[in-house]
Order: structure tokens, then sequence, then C-alpha cells
């Protein structure tokens, strides 16, 4: 319930699916949901630097995003915190890792959304989803029962 | 290679970032948040699922499947009707819980408009990747 994990099969070497994902260039020729724009892209894909991405939608509307990558193996593996400016659409900082394997016909993208709240279960998501998801409860109990 | 899309730095300064919040939204993610949280939980979740079976049951019901004691099974009761997916009412000395389904549906929106946003992001991104890993063929030979 609390996660999205999509996988797509791509026909592009890992290391060039790897580019599409952290370069400006190639950010500004995917992302968002339908053809608008993107108007910024920044990226400085090391662990602790940050990306900032903004883009227009065909009804106007613009959103942008940033966070920090946390992993960066290239061309494996990309981990980064995600928020929207703004808050509009997230109610705090979430995740995502994403996966690349190597297969025959190229990579094998493997993309997870995940939602975390606080900066420890952040930090600590090395430690596994389920004991994040623990850290994840525990903060909310503290927050709103207490 | 060309891209269809193209970065535009001047417009982020004169658009700047424009984004008010209402106090509704605020709510809305206080509530969402709250909601997640509450369905993190197998018990709370296997609590929900019996609730959307069979409509209501009292607490003690509800507790008999788990191998938790009764103020836990409270517990979990507190963290869902706090994100207002449970109705408790009393008659006499029984508590019956019902399901509701606002709070729900929401969340299930939230999850739904990720995953358009996702699916076409990704979709584009191979698209493009193909498009790249074509050219750099190209160019080794």
């Amino acid at each position: 319930m609390t996660s999205l994990t999509l996988v797509r099969r791509i026909k592009a070497r890992p290391a060039i699916v790897f580019d599409a994902l952290t370069t400006p260039e190639g950010i500004a020729c995917w992302w968002g949901p339908d053809d608008g724009p993107v108007l910024v892209a920044e990226t400085d894909p090391r662990v602790g630097g940050r990306f900032r991405v903004r883009f227009r939608m065909l009804d106007g509307s613009e959103h942008e995003s940033s966070g920090e990558y946390l992993e960066v193996v290239k061309p494996e593996r990309l981990s980064m915190s995600w928020r929207w400016a703004g808050g509009v659409e997230d109610p705090g900082e979430s995740l995502i890792e994403i996966r690349l394997r190597a297969i025959a016909e190229g990579t094998e993208l493997s993309f997870t959304h995940s939602r975390l709240r606080d900066e420890e279960t952040r930090r600590s998501h090395t430690a596994g989803w389920n004991g994040a998801l623990d850290k994840l409860e525990r903060h909310f109990l503290k927050e709103h029962v207490a | 290679m060309e891209c269809r899309r193209r970065l535009n730095r001047r417009l982020i300064l004169t658009n700047g970032f424009v984004f008010s919040i209402l106090s509704y939204m605020v709510n809305y993610n206080e509530r969402l948040g709250r909601t997640f949280a509450a369905l993190v939980d197998p018990t709370r979740r296997a609590i929900l699922a019996r609730l959307e079976r069979e409509d209501g049951a009292s607490v003690s019901e509800l507790a008999q499947p788990f191998a938790i004691q009764l103020p836990a099974v409270m517990k979990h009761l507190d963290v869902l009707d706090d994100a207002g997916l449970i109705i408790r009412s009393k008659v006499g000395r029984t508590v019956t819980v019902q399901l509701r389904a606002n709070p729900m549906r929401e969340a299930m929106d939230w999850l739904r408009r990720y995953e358009r946003f996702w699916s076409k992001s990704l979709d584009r991104l191979a698209a493009y990747a193909e498009r790249k890993e074509i050219e750099a063929r190209k160019t080794r030979r």
C-alpha cells in the first residue's frame, strides 16, 4: 500500500539508462506525466548531491520536485529522497530507489517510490524496507497517538 | 541527438515559486499521512479487511483471530480511528467497529496519481534511452 514499484525493460545498456536518469539533458527529455516541457533540470549525482526538476504540464500547471542523492552506483543503483516543492501533492519526503540490471536485450529497470517521512528513517533506509516501515510507524504513533 | 523537450531557464525566474498552500492542503496531507501510517501495520490491515467483509464487528470479535491482548487491539483501533478509517459506536457494553472508506479512497487516489506520473515518465525514459543506444551504436561504427 505504501509504495509503488514499476518495472521496464529497455533496449539500451545500463550506462545509457543511468545517464538518462541523472543528466539534465536526459531528464529534460522524459520527466513528467505528459508532453509538457521540463523548465529546469539540475542534478549533482553523487551521494549528498541534490537534484531539482521543474516541469509544466499541458494544462499549464507547474510542478517542482527536489531531493538528495542517497546512493549513486553507476550504472546499477540510484536512490534519492524526493519531495514536491510547496508540498501540494505530497505530505512530506519520500524515497525513490532505482535498480538497473543488465539483461540480454539491454536493461531491466525497477523503480520504487515509497513514502518515508522522518529524517532518521530516510538515512537508515539501507536497513531494509521493513525496518524503515517499523520506524515510520513508531514515528507516526508518537506524533498522532501519544 | 534531438530532444523534443528543451530546458528553459528563463521561465523559472519569471514564474518564481508560486505555490500558495491552503490550510486545506495541509489538513489533507496530515490526513493522508495518518492513513498511510495506519495501513503499514499488517494487524491493522487484517482488521480493515475483515471489516470490509463483515460490515461491522465488535472489538472482542476483532481481537479473536489475533494472538495479541485486547489492549493491543484497542491501540490498533485507536490508530485506525485517528486516521478516520473506522467508526466505533457503543451500544450498552458492546463497542461495534465499522469501516469508513473515504480516507482509503484518498490514499488510493494519491497512489494512482504517482503511478500515472511515473508510468508515463518511465515510458518516455525508455524511448529516450533506446534512441541514445541506437545513436551510440552508429557512432561506434
